[in-house]
Parts: structure tokens; sequence; C-alpha cells
């Protein structure tokens, strides 16, 4: 799965002369090559742009999306907002997905397969509870559906 | 019960919505084609005829808007937002993924009339498949003329790129997300100056969600008087609700503004999970007013809804039955906004987590006397007192919860557990 692709900016798009709008795109594409942003991606980040580092990594921890640490190769994002919680979902499902891989919201396995954060609305509630695994959404999560996608993790 | 015809939900229903063909096989670019031969001025006639108010929350005319963007500017820009995340709306995602060709023409509609030749798409950083079709469909319609020089033959240049969030609620809000798109932090700025004076790199900006940008070529194609024929006396056109929840289809329904919240619930969304009553309705997303089920009547408009003590806002429907504990629905709503404020002002960082550690400890069974007068306190010095509208919208959970069910609030606190699980939580 590539993320480094859909952020770069188009190419009939035309000209941006204000360097810094590229910043986001930059940082993404960055994040791509070793799944977070190390130092050293911050450092030529900044540089490519004429940034000073600190404007950087400000920017870039302004923004969830942007990782200052390492996370897991898998990063399950489980919804923990209202519409989730109402099916009676978000709880059953992040108590179940932390004993699985034995890992509490903000931590990632030891073997660095996953990592799991819990978040708010996904902006799927229609499919009430939802999880994300790096960018794919799954929604209608049942405690057998995980255990299914999980094994399928495992495999991979 | 008359089936509404769908207006912005149309193409969705074919296979493959989201590609050119798709969308050229049903007509679509033709009204942008004519549109590119108008006179600017009589297209922003037409919007302001039609009574389109925004979809992205405020509700703001459109064609009032359009008319704030200067004529005399040399550069100027629209920018597209799609960065939904206001809990319990999903119908922009809906539109981003699945019909981005309807909105392109919308906003090629939109930037000739106000005279921009350049369009920025903000897509929420967790739309992945939402960002990789908007970079295939520009494409596409690069390729067939409806973008880039001489826009069908018209003389009319328009450039578009996509620009992906990386999330942060706040970048929602157009003025962060200016700041966002310039590759800064989502800081809002103050206003005035309104983005139609100074916006992107200082250019005057007109600021569309993206649902308000899908209705453009249906009124100037339709005509301002059919749109206008849809809705309320100050709510015209259609309007995609989300619903979730406790009913038994959650989704989205596009239906005319005016519909009434009960014939959403029960007719559309398939009624009540397993035939329970209903309790409390959020009828516009997480920062508008709860509703009770007696007020299931009002029009989903947003005069009614203004009358009814609560706001149109999204269109997103959280709906709530008797098994519901209001303290765990308003301490949620208000940990995400805990969770979103930006920083920039202390009404909001410091208030924002004090509700939410309020309502947590409510909701545990640990609730103090006074916590409810607390709460009220904190909201009101809150509200007005904040840079940007998050300020009045993150205290809206608590404040309507306790307005319509201050007795459960009275309950938790007085036993020490829910008087709805019987638990402590
Ligand atoms: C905290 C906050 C978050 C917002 N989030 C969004 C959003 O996700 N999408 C959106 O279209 N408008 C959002 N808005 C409203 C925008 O500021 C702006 O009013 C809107 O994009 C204008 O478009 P419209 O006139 O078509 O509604 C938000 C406003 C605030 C105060
Ligand atoms: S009200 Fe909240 S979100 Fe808005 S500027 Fe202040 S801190 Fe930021
Ligand atoms: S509340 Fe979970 S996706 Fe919206």
């Amino acid at each position: 799965m590539s993320m480094g692709e859909p952020n770069a900016v188009h190419p009939p798009a035309i000209e941006d002369p204000r360097k810094r709008a590229m910043l986001l795109a930059a940082l993404y594409i960055a994040q791509e090559q070793n799944g977070w942003l190390k130092p050293e991606a911050i450092q030529r980040v900044a540089k490519r742009l004429e940034l000073s580092e600190g404007e950087v990594k400000s920017t870039a921890s302004f923004y969830t999306m942007f990782r200052l640490a390492p996370r897991g190769r898998y990063h399950i994002q489980v919804c923990e907002g209202l519409s989730c919680y109402l099916v009676d979902g978000a709880e059953t499902i992040i108590a179940h997905v932390a004993r699985r891989l034995k890992i509490r919201s903000g931590e990632t396995t030891p073997d660095g397969r996953f990592s799991l954060e819990v978040v708010q609305c996904l902006a799927a509630c229609d499919l009430a509870p939802a999880l994300k695994v790096n960018d794919e959404l799954y929604g209608h999560m049942t405690t057998g559906t995980i255990d299914a996608l999980l094994e399928k993790l495992h495999q991979s | 019960m008359t089936k509404f015809e769908p207006v912005l939900t149309r193409n969705t229903r074919y296979p493959d919505s989201e590609k050119i063909a798709t969308y050229l096989a049903h007509g679509g670019y033709e009204t942008a084609r004519s549109a590119v031969k108008m006179q600017p001025d009589a297209i922003i006639e037409m919007v302001k005829r039609s009574g389109l108010r925004g979809r992205g929350g405020a509700g703001f005319p459109a064609g009032v808007k359009w008319g704030f963007m200067p004529t005399d500017a040399p550069q100027k820009i629209v920018a597209v937002n799609t960065d939904e995340g206001e809990p319990g709306t999903f119908k922009d995602r809906e539109i981003v993924e699945r019909d981005p060709h309807s909105v392109i023409e919308g906003v090629i509609i939109a930037a000739y009339a106000v005279g921009a030749n350049r369009a920025y798409v903000y897509i929420r950083g967790e739309f992945f498949l939402g960002v990789k079709r908007w970079i295939k469909a520009i494409a596409d319609a690069y390729e067939q003329g409806c973008l880039g020089k001489n826009i069908f033959g018209s003389g009319f240049d328009l450039d578009m790129s996509v620009h992906r969030g990386a999330g942060a609620y706040i970048c929602g809000e157009e003025t962060a997300m200016i700041e966002s798109l310039e590759g800064k932090r989502g800081s809002p700025r103050l206003k005035p100056p309104y983005p139609a004076q100074i916006g992107l790199f200082g250019l005057p900006t007109l600021v569309h969600n993206i649902e308000t940008l899908a209705c453009i070529p249906h009124i100037v194609g339709r005509g301002p008087e059919w749109f206008a024929g849809i809705g309320t006396a100050e709510s015209k056109g259609p309007k995609i609700f989300s619903v979730s929840g406790h009913v038994n289809q959650p989704g989205n329904y596009e239906l005319p503004l005016g519909i009434s919240l009960r014939e959403i619930i029960y007719e559309y969304a398939g009624g009540m999970r397993g035939g329970r009553a209903l309790k409390a309705v959020i009828p516009g997303g997480a920062s508008t007013p709860m509703l009770t089920a007696s007020q299931v009547d009002v029009p989903m408009a947003f005069e009614t809804l203004k009358a009814a003590g609560s706001e149109l806002g999204t269109g997103a429907i959280v709906v709530m039955d008797e098994t519901t504990c209001m303290v765990e629905a308003a301490c949620r709503l208000s940990k995400f906004f805990a969770h979103e404020s930006c920083g920039r002002c202390t009404p909001c960082r410091v208030g924002s987590v004090r509700l939410y550690e309020i309502l947590e400890r409510i909701r545990r069974g640990k609730g103090q006397k006074d916590d409810i007068e607390f709460i009220l306190e904190i909201a009101r010095g809150i509200d007005g007192n904040t840079f940007c509208p998050m300020g009045a919208a993150l205290v809206n959970p608590a404040r309507s919860a306790i307005q319509h069910f201050r007795d459960e609030f009275e309950y938790h606190i007085a036993n020490q557990r829910c008087p709805v699980s019987g638990k402590p939580n």
C-alpha cells in the first residue's frame, strides 16, 4: 500500500510558488519511507523547503497522522465515537483487540507488527462499529470478524 | 410517502459512479459547458435566487458569499472543504468517494462566476480512497478539456489540485483549512477579514463545503426556481442526512429540507432498533444541541431547528434509544472536543478538558454535589469567549444534555450509579 502517491500534487496542477504549501505532502512522502518521520527525514524536508527543523517538527506534531515515533506495521485505529458506542460496539471491540494483541491504546506489539490507537469518529458511523487498519476502513465489526482480520494480518 | 427523486446522490446508484465515463454518459459537464458562456453575474444571481445555504454547518447563503468576492482582484481561488470530521457526519465521504465529477462541475461553474482560475480540494487525511479517486478524476477532467486552459473553448482557464489533510478536526474551520493548505499548523485566523477578502496566499478565496458545490450544477442546469421549490421558507433544496445510532438502517438519506425528523427515523432509516423507545436525538452533528423524543416532529430545516433550540448543522442525525445514558453520551462527545481543541485560546483549551473531566467523574459515579452547576459555569465561560466558533460548539453536548435530562445527572451524583444501566459505569 503506497501512501506517497496520492499526496503528490497532481501533475497538470500548476505552479506553486509558495514552497511552504508543499509541506504536508512532503511530510507524507517522507513518512512513507520508514513508516514514521525519523529526525533525518524531518531534516531533509526542512532543507528542501527552506524551513527550520523546529518549524517542520512543530507543524508535523499538530497533525495526528504524522508519526514522530515508530508504529506497528499494521496500525489499528478503533473508533470510540458516540455512534460506534451506541451500537454496543466500541467498548467490546476495543477490549477485544487489546486482549488479542496484548497491548493498550498507544502501544505496539514487541514484534513491531501491530499498534493500537483508540480514535474518535472515522466518518463511518453508518458502518458502526468501525475501525481502520492503516488506510483501509472496516465496518460492522464483531469479535468474530476481528479474529479473522487479525489472523489474516498475522499471515501476511 | 412519495419517493423523493435523488439529486445529489443520483449518480451513486450507478456502478463506477466515480469514473468520468459514467458521469459523461449521464449528461455530466453539460451544465458547465453552457455556464462558461453565460454572464458571470447572471450565475451569481441564479445562486442567490435559489436560496442555497451552505451545507458545511453554518448555513450562510451561498449567493451572498459569491457576491462578496471582489470583482477587481486579478487572482482568486475556490477552495472545497472536504475535511468532514464532525462526529456523526459521513455525507461528504459518500460524495468525495463516489461522485467527484459532479463536484468538479460545480467548482468550474463557481470559479467561472467569481472569476477564479485556481481551485483547491482539501480532503480529510483519513479519506484515502477519496484522495486517490480525486487524483484520477482531476486527471481525467483535464484530459477531457473540462479543466486546464480554455475550458470548453470558452477562453476560461481553471487549474485544480487535491490536498490531503493530516488528521485535525479544526482544519474543517475555513480559516484553519486555509492555514493548512499553506502548509502550516491548522490554527484559525481572526475574522474579519473573511476568506472572500483575504484567503489562501492572501488572495480572495471562496470556501464551500463539498455538498454545497454539488448543488450548483443542478441550480444552474434546472433553474433556481426548481431548486427553491424544494424545502421550506428559509431552507431550500435537497440535503443529505447521515443517520446513525439506534436505528435499523443507518446510512445517508437524501431528502428535501423540511422533512420531519420522525419521517427520517421511522420511514427511511428503518425505525428504532429492537422496537425500543426513542429518547434523544442529535440533529446536526456532535456540536448541535440534543433534542428529546417529544421534539421528533420538528422539520429538518435551519429555521425550525433553531426555533426548537438546536441547529441543522451538517444534518447528521444521531439517534439514541431509552437504554442510552445521557451522561455517557455527553461525556463521549465532550472527550472529542477536548481532544480536538487546537489550543490557541485558553477558554477552549482548558475549558474543554475541564468539562470532559467533570462529566467523566459523574459517569464513573464519583460526581460531586455542585458538579452540574460547575459544568454550566464552565460552559458560560467558554461560550462567546473563544477565538473561533469551536468554543460555542463544544459546550452544546453537555449543556443540552443537562437541560433535557438534568434528573439523570442528579441521580448519578446522588446515587453514584447510572439510573439507566443501574451500574456504576
Ligand atoms: C470547528 C469547526 C469545524 C468545521 N468543520 C467543517 C468541515 O469539516 N467541513 C465543512 O465543510 N465546514 C466545516 N466548518 C465550517 C467552515 O468553517 C465553513 O463555514 C464552511 O466550509 C463554508 O462552506 P459552506 O458555506 O458551503 O457551508 C467548520 C467550522 C468550525 C467552526
Ligand atoms: S476556540 Fe478552540 S479550536 Fe478555536 S481557536 Fe480557540 S482553542 Fe482553537
Ligand atoms: S462514531 Fe465511529 S465512525 Fe463515527
